[in-house]
């Protein structure tokens, strides 16, 4: 009884947790609660991908009510993935958390941030799961909602600035998404995914339903820092608290794709999304743009944070361009990415909790030599970014595989040599903090510096270990991957 | 009306005084919610002024207080660059116009699809008048909780960003107006009103217009109105921060926990049906706990928002 | 009577693009607050247009009426109306907020600060 009730305890569990946790009003406790639930969300999507993975789609009737009428949740192989990255990430990076939040956050505000915690978790896991375009905008609001005060919780007083940016660019988007809805329902008159998938084409050659694809389009491209909408990202990242960061590298942005897989090919389908509206040779120039664009800028950071933030606008770019080849492989290989890059940036942000931890900071100038005070930090540091460029053995090398194996099936070589080029680029940055870090004369500080405690270092390297595992062991990630691309491809041909 | 609204728009985005320009958002939200009766959306209108010219307006005019009146002029740069933002959007939207079905048109493929069975069967499936309430307690019920959880974040959020009063460390009596005595007289008098109207609209949202966020807001105008007059330190007698902070959590528990419940009876989260002895019975009955839980969230994060204002005021 | 259908439509979306424009115009973090309220305001007149129905009563079931306006809309613009004031209110703490640490609600003013720092 208890399983065919898995999706809603999916989202309620954490939702449940959020109000809970003000009113424990404690720091430890609701962290406890916090990381408790998240674990819990994680073995539910567990069981939901392998349910899925045995028995096909999954739909679940809120309140009772048969879809259209009421709210669907209705997963398949790529939201039962998406699921899983989402509760995956969070679930490690709270459990990292504790430290790192108590000592970059105001003792009074710590249980705060478990509150938001847990309904920034519970949005972006209803914004996964469902099967309604409107549920899609509530969750949205709450996850976005959450994020803003999460990111402002930082003592640094740029994070608010950061916040109130993302504020205002993350309702722009999520109205725009708005308007969207309005166009499709005038036209439709529903609000269920698989009802508009149904009668759209009939409605398909409407203007207002072109202007519907571009209005969602452009909002959930906000907010997924699609270049050249990207410009809240960087900051948002750099001036969070580091396991906010890590947790918002791993998942936000991610939901935001997965919503534009949703809409692209389950909603408008391949036809009209790619035929009608070509939307592939819009998306294709500005996933390159953003890549070499963003690429390039991430050199030239001296915030490490904020480095990595120009290299998360580049990596959704790679993902952008697996769509954009409309092919199996391509967007399997988005799908690929969308997993991969969650491991590795998160692993990342990770280790930069770490070093901000022990040292209290993370720009360049401060981290010469550190290499060799935080040596385990440090070793996370490097093998997550050689995972980040794309080196064989790691969960880049796969994503970047499989794009490569796209463009050449399309006898687009040039593309395949601009993928190589870009993970040069890549190189660089990674390569001059590694610079920096092992060949950079310490400053008069580093003695005092030690390695971070085995309550961070652990679920950092879980995460790399994650990123070599997987790199080396592909049959689940590529599996699923493709059956979800298959599923995503199959629905109109 | 259209007309008046598109003045009042472009008041608001010509004034530099930006005292004036809230005030005028007011009147813009009060044309809207006036629109809303036209249209017959009346628990629209009723939630918009109360929200729109109501709630924000005070928060509004709160975050002025705390920061400066007047705006710098907006740089010629800036100017062009949003309007040739806005003109392309705005092309777009028109061009997206063109096939719309025209207004009010009975036969938009709105009007055809989904909705026919709520204004047919709801009667019969949940057996309240207010289908607008049918819709949002029950068949969109999920979409409902998590609105009370927006509503419920942001209120975390304020509190988390401008802080509460602690109990107790309220500090001297300022900023009351209990030396006007009209005012207060006018207040007490006032007060029980807007309490039993709050009540009223709390229950009555099966029947007419209304429901637990109309109710809440009006329950923690009450509240906001009792602390302007007679000041802070009264207000948090009665209503300490802490308990009304914690009542935000509580109703958002309580509409999660309805579905919960649901789930433990053995069907699926948020289905009333087996609540009652018979389908209608536990419709009735989870609307109403529903309904309950949306306006404790609602008027305690609406009176916490007021809190964490005023205690930043007190601060500075 | 095409161009009179669409009128009503039309006015909304001058109304949005006015809001739109206060967001992305003006440097000011409340003035911003503002447009972004007139600009969701908007969207909702857009939902309730959509919602109207020639000859139609507000959606309360009285015997003898037969046709009501659409409610779904209603419920989407409520739900909508109420994460408005939410993000409404967060906005203006964090300007508060942000009023507090630089001194000033003017974007150039606190870029400069930070760029000085």
């Amino acid at each position: 009884m208890i399983s065919t009730q898995l999706p809603a305890l999916q989202v309620v569990i954490p939702l449940l947790a959020g109000p809970t946790c003000l009113l424990l009003h404690h720091s430890r406790l609701s962290w406890g609660l916090a990381t408790s639930a998240s674990w819990v969300a994680l073995f539910i999507s567990l069981a939901l991908l392998d349910q899925v993975l045995a028995t096909g789609p999954i739909s679940y009737e809120l309140g009772g009510w048969a879809a259209p009428w009421g709210i669907e949740y209705r997963i398949d192989e790529i939201n039962a993935f998406v699921l899983l990255i989402i509760s995956g990430i969070s679930a490690i990076t709270i459990s990292f958390a504790r430290a790192s939040i108590e000592h970059e956050v105001h003792n009074k505000q710590v249980y705060l941030v478990y509150t938001g915690w847990m309904l920034c978790l519970s949005g972006l896991l209803g914004i996964a799961i469902t099967g309604d375009v409107f549920n899609v905008f509530v969750f949205l609001e709450i996850s976005s909602l959450s994020s803003y005060l999460l990111i402002s919780l930082s003592r640094d007083r740029r994070a608010l600035t950061a916040a109130f940016r993302y504020l205002v660019m993350g309702t722009i988007g999520a109205t725009f998404i708005l308007i969207g809805i309005a166009l499709l329902y005038m036209m439709t008159g529903t609000l269920n995914m698989s009802d508009l998938a149904a009668r759209i084409p009939s409605v398909s050659d409407t203007r207002t339903v072109k202007i519907a694809f571009a209005f969602l389009t452009a909002g959930i491209g906000l907010k997924a820092a699609m270049f050249p909408m990207h410009f809240w990202l960087p900051n948002a990242y750099a001036y969070a608290p580091s396991a906010i960061s890590a947790l918002f590298a791993g998942t936000a942005t991610k939901v935001a794709i997965y919503l534009l897989l949703r809409f692209f090919f389950t909603i408008f389908g391949v036809e009209f999304s790619f035929e009608t509206m070509k939307l592939d040779r819009i998306l294709l120039p500005l996933a390159l743009a953003g890549i070499f664009v963003a690429s390039t800028v991430a050199i030239f950071q001296t915030d490490i944070k904020r480095m990595l933030g120009y290299s998360s606008i580049a990596q959704i770019g790679y993902m952008v361009l697996g769509v954009s080849l409309v092919s199996v492989t391509g967007v399997t290989a988005a799908i690929l990415h969308l997993f991969n890059h969650a491991l590795m940036k998160t692993a990342l942000f990770v280790a930069l909790g770490c070093v901000f931890f022990r040292v209290g900071s993370v720009t360049r100038g401060d981290l010469a030599g550190i290499g060799y005070a935080m040596p385990w930090t440090m070793g996370a540091f490097v093998l997550g970014g050689l995972s980040l460029v794309g080196i064989p053995l790691t969960v880049g090398f796969i994503s970047k595989w499989y794009l490569i194996v796209a463009a050449l099936e399309q006898q687009m070589w040039w593309l395949a040599g601009l993928v190589l080029i870009s993970s040069l680029l890549a190189l660089v940055y990674v390569w001059r903090v590694i610079e920096i870090a092992y060949f950079g004369t310490p400053g008069d500080r580093s003695t005092e510096i030690k390695e971070a405690p085995a309550t961070l270092l652990i679920p950092t390297w879980i995460l790399i270990t994650a990123n070599i595992y997987f790199g080396v062991d592909t049959s689940l990630t590529v599996g699923v991957a493709e059956r979800a691309a298959q599923a995503l491809l199959g629905n109109v041909s | 009306m259209l007309s008046l609204l598109t003045a009042t728009a472009l008041a608001v985005a010509r004034l530099d005084q930006l005292f004036a320009a809230v005030m005028l958002f007011g009147i813009y939200s009060l044309l809207s919610a006036a629109l809303f009766v036209v249209m017959d959306a009346v628990d629209v209108a009723f939630t918009e002024a109360a929200v729109g010219a109501g709630i924000a307006i005070i928060l509004m005019l709160g975050a002025l207080a705390l920061t400066s009146h007047k705006q710098h002029p907006v740089p010629r740069s800036r100017h062009w660059m949003a309007l040739s933002v806005v003109v392309i959007t705005g092309a777009a939207l028109i061009y997206g116009t063109l096939d719309m079905p025209l207004y009010a048109d009975p036969n938009a493929p709105a009007h055809l699809h989904v909705v026919p069975r709520y204004l047919q069967q709801s009667m019969q499936e949940i057996g309240i008048p207010n289908v607008v309430t049918s819709v949002l307690a029950s068949y969109r019920g999920y979409d409902t909780l998590g609105e009370t959880v927006v509503i419920f974040t942001a209120a975390v959020g304020v509190i988390g960003r401008l802080g509460i009063v602690p109990e107790g460390k309220v500090g001297p009596k300022t900023g009351g107006m209990e030396h006007h005595l009209i005012l207060r007289i006018t207040a007490k008098l006032m007060l029980p009103v807007i309490l039993v109207f709050a009540l009223y609209v709390q229950f009555h949202g099966d029947f007419g217009p209304g429901g637990g966020f109309q109710a809440g807001v009006i329950f923690a105008s009450a509240f906001i109105l009792y602390g302007l007059v007679f000041g802070m330190e009264s207000v948090t007698t009665v209503a300490p921060p802490v308990v009304v902070r914690s009542l935000a959590a509580i109703g958002v528990l309580i509409y999660a926990g309805v579905g919960v419940v649901s789930l433990l009876m053995g069907s699926n989260f948020l289905d009333y049906n087996l609540l009652g002895h018979e389908p209608t019975h536990g419709q009735h009955l989870g609307i109403f706990l529903v309904e309950f839980g949306v306006g404790v969230t609602v008027a305690a994060s609406m009176i916490s928002l007021f809190y964490a204002y005023a205690s930043y005021q007190r601060e500075k | 009577m095409q161009v009179f259908g669409l009128y009503n439509y039309w006015v909304v979306i001058i109304l949005m693009m006015i809001g739109l424009y206060v967001v992305i115009a003006s440097g000011n973090l409340i003035k911003k607050i503002v447009g972004l309220n007139i600009f969701q305001t908007s969207v909702f007149i857009l939902y309730i247009s959509i919602g109207k129905l020639d000859g139609g009563t507000a959606p309360i079931l009285v015997e003898g009426v037969t046709s009501y306006s659409n409610p779904l809309p209603h419920v989407l613009i409520l739900t909508a109306i109420v994460v408005g004031v939410a993000t409404t209110a967060l906005g203006l703490a964090l300007a508060v907020r942000i009023h507090g640490a630089y001194g000033s609600i003017e974007e150039d003013e606190i870029q400069e600060q930070d760029n000085a720092s």
